[in-house]
C-alpha cells in the first residue's frame, strides 16, 4: 500500500474508532468558533444594519472601512489580540492570553467585519424599499434596524455560515493568542499544521476530513432551512 | 391638535429643474374622500408623498389646522400601491404600526385581530403576507394603515392591477374607513372608481390643479378642458401635441 492511501487508511481508522484526542479538539474547535460566530452575530448583524439604515456623516467611510476589514489577515488580529492581553498589555491582568477565551476574542474580531459588511448589503436593499412606510409609522432607528433584521433573517444566514466558515477555516491568529497547547487551546486548523509537521499525517488528514464534514453540514443545514423559509414566509 | 382644514398654497417641487409639482393649491377640508384624477406624470403620487413628509417641496406652503401648523404631530398615514409585506404572518404584518406605540405583545395581538375581523382577514391570520392575493395584500396594508388610526389617509393607486372583485371589496373598506372618521385622499385612474367612492374630485395636469369640485359636478360639466379631455378619454398630450 502507497505511503498515501496508508495515511488516508489510518485517518479512517482514527475516526470510526471514535479517537478521544480527535474528539477533544473537535470540541474545543466548535466551542471556540461557535463562541466567536456567536458574539460575531451579536455585534456584527446589528452593526451592519445600523450602518444600512443609518444617516450620518462619514458613512460611505464607515461602509468601505467595514468592506475593507472582511479581508483582514488573521496574523494581524492574532499579534494585536496578543499585545492588548500579554502581561504588559491593556488586559494583561486578565490573564487570558494561551487560553480559548483568548481565541474566542480573536476570531470575533475576525468575523465581525465580515458579518456586518454583508448584513450592511443584505438590510440596505430591503431598507431601500420599506424606508418611507417605517418612516411614516413613526419607526424609531432601532426600531427600523430590529425589523429589517428579523425581515431579513434567512438572508443573514450567509453572514452567520460566512463568519463561521472563517473562524474555523482560519489558523493565524488563534495560533498566536492560543499556543496550540495539547488538550487545552490546540483546535483542528492548529493541530493540522502542528502534526503535518510532525509528520502524523494520519490525525491531520481526519482533522481535516472532519473539519470539512462540518463545514458542509452547516451549510446544507443552512440551505434546507433557506428552502423551507422562502416556501413558508415567500 | 386639529390637523384639518389642510391648506397647500403653490406648493412645488423641481427635481433637476423638471416641475413635477408646478404650484399645487388645494384645500382639504374634515371629512369625505377626494379622488385626484389625472395623467400619468400629472404629479399625483408626488402630491401625495409631499402631503405626507415624504418629499420636501422647493417652495409653497401647507398649513394643518387653523393654526396652520407646518407639519402635522401625527395622523397622517399612506398605503402604497405595492405596499410592504414583511416576510412574516398576516397579523404581525397588521400589528406592525402598533410597534412604536409601545403597546404590549398581547395587546398589538388583540387590535390587530379585530382589525382582521374587519377587513375580511381574520382566516388568514397566520399565513405569510407574501403568499396572500394582490388584492389581499392590499387589505393587509389598508388594515395596517387604518389601525393606526390616521386622521388623514393618502391612498396611491391601491386598487391598480386588482380585478374588479378585488377593487370592489378595497372600495369597500375605504368607505368604512371614511365612516370611521378618516379623511381619505387618493388617487386612480379608474372613473368609474371615481364615481363609486368620491365626495370630490382633484383633477391635476402638468402637475397643476385644474379644478377641485364635488364628484357629479367634475363628471356633468368638468370646468377645464384637460378635465374634459380625460373624462372623454383622450390623453393630454394629443391636446398638446395639436396645440390645443
Amino acid at each position: 500500500m502507497s505511503a498515501f492511501a496508508a495515511t488516508f487508511s489510518d485517518a479512517f481508522s482514527l475516526l470510526a474508532t471514535f479517537d478521544h484526542t480527535v474528539a477533544e479538539i473537535v470540541a474545543l474547535s466548535l466551542q471556540v468558533s461557535g463562541g466567536a460566530v456567536l458574539l460575531g452575530t451579536l455585534i456584527g448583524l446589528p452593526l451592519g444594519a445600523c450602518i444600512a439604515v443609518g444617516r450620518f456623516p462619514g458613512k460611505s467611510t464607515l461602509s468601505v472601512l467595514v468592506n475593507g476589514l472582511m479581508g483582514l489577515p488573521s496574523v494581524v488580529v492574532g499579534v494585536v489580540v496578543y499585545l492588548l492581553l500579554s502581561r504588559s498589555g491593556p488586559f494583561g491582568g486578565f490573564g487570558l492570553l494561551y487560553t480559548p477565551l483568548a481565541m474566542v476574542i480573536a476570531q470575533t474580531l475576525l468575523v465581525i467585519p465580515l458579518m456586518a459588511a454583508i448584513t450592511r448589503q443584505v438590510v440596505e436593499d430591503v431598507w431601500q424599499r420599506y424606508a418611507e412606510e417605517l418612516q411614516l409609522m413613526r419607526f424609531s432607528w432601532w426600531d427600523s434596524v430590529t425589523t429589517l433584521l428579523y425581515d431579513c433573517r434567512h438572508s443573514l444566514l450567509v453572514a452567520v455560515l460566512a463568519g463561521l466558515g472563517r473562524a474555523m477555516s482560519e489558523v493565524g491568529a488563534v495560533m498566536i493568542v492560543g499556543g496550540k497547547i495539547d488538550r487545552a487551546t490546540r483546535v483542528m486548523t492548529t493541530a493540522i499544521a502542528l502534526e503535518t509537521s510532525k509528520g502524523d499525517l494520519a490525525l491531520a488528514i481526519a482533522l481535516g476530513v472532519v473539519l470539512i464534514v462540518i463545514i458542509l453540514a452547516l451549510n446544507a443545514l443552512a440551505f434546507m432551512l433557506r428552502h423551507w423559509a422562502m416556501r413558508r414566509y415567500g | 391638535m386639529a390637523i384639518f382644514p389642510l391648506r397647500i398654497r403653490d406648493l412645488r417641487y423641481q427635481p433637476n429643474g423638471r416641475e413635477v409639482l408646478a404650484g399645487i393649491d388645494l384645500e382639504l377640508g374634515e371629512e369625505g374622500i377626494t379622488l385626484v384624477l389625472g395623467p400619468n406624470g400629472a404629479g399625483k403620487s408626488v402630491l401625495l408623498r409631499t402631503i405626507c413628509g415624504l418629499i420636501e417641496p422647493d417652495a409653497g406652503s401647507m398649513a394643518w389646522g387653523d393654526e396652520g401648523a407646518r407639519r402635522p404631530a401625527q395622523g397622517v398615514m399612506m398605503v402604497f400601491q405595492r405596499p410592504m409585506m414583511l416576510r412574516a404572518p398576516v397579523l404581525q404584518n397588521v400589528a406592525l404600526g402598533l410597534k412604536p406605540l409601545g403597546l404590549t405583545a398581547a395587546e398589538r395581538r388583540r387590535q390587530g385581530l379585530a382589525m382582521l375581523e374587519r377587513v375580511g382577514l381574520a382566516d388568514r391570520a397566520e399565513d405569510s403576507a407574501r403568499q396572500l392575493s394582490g388584492g389581499e395584500q392590499q387589505r393587509l396594508a389598508l388594515a395596517r394603515a387604518w389601525l393606526t388610526k390616521p386622521r388623514l389617509l393618502l391612498l396611491d393607486e391601491p386598487t391598480a392591477s386588482l380585478d374588479p372583485s378585488a377593487s370592489g371589496e378595497v372600495e369597500r373598506i375605504i368607505r368604512e374607513i371614511r365612516t370611521d372618521g378618516t379623511r381619505v385622499l387618493m388617487v386612480t385612474h379608474n372613473l368609474g372608481q371615481a364615481t363609486r367612492l368620491a365626495d370630490d374630485i382633484v383633477f391635476m395636469s402638468a402637475g397643476r390643479v385644474c379644478e377641485h369640485t364635488p364628484v357629479r359636478a367634475f363628471f356633468a360639466r368638468p370646468q377645464s378642458e384637460e378635465a374634459r379631455l380625460f373624462i372623454q378619454g383622450e390623453l393630454p398630450w394629443r391636446m398638446r401635441f395639436h396645440g390645443a
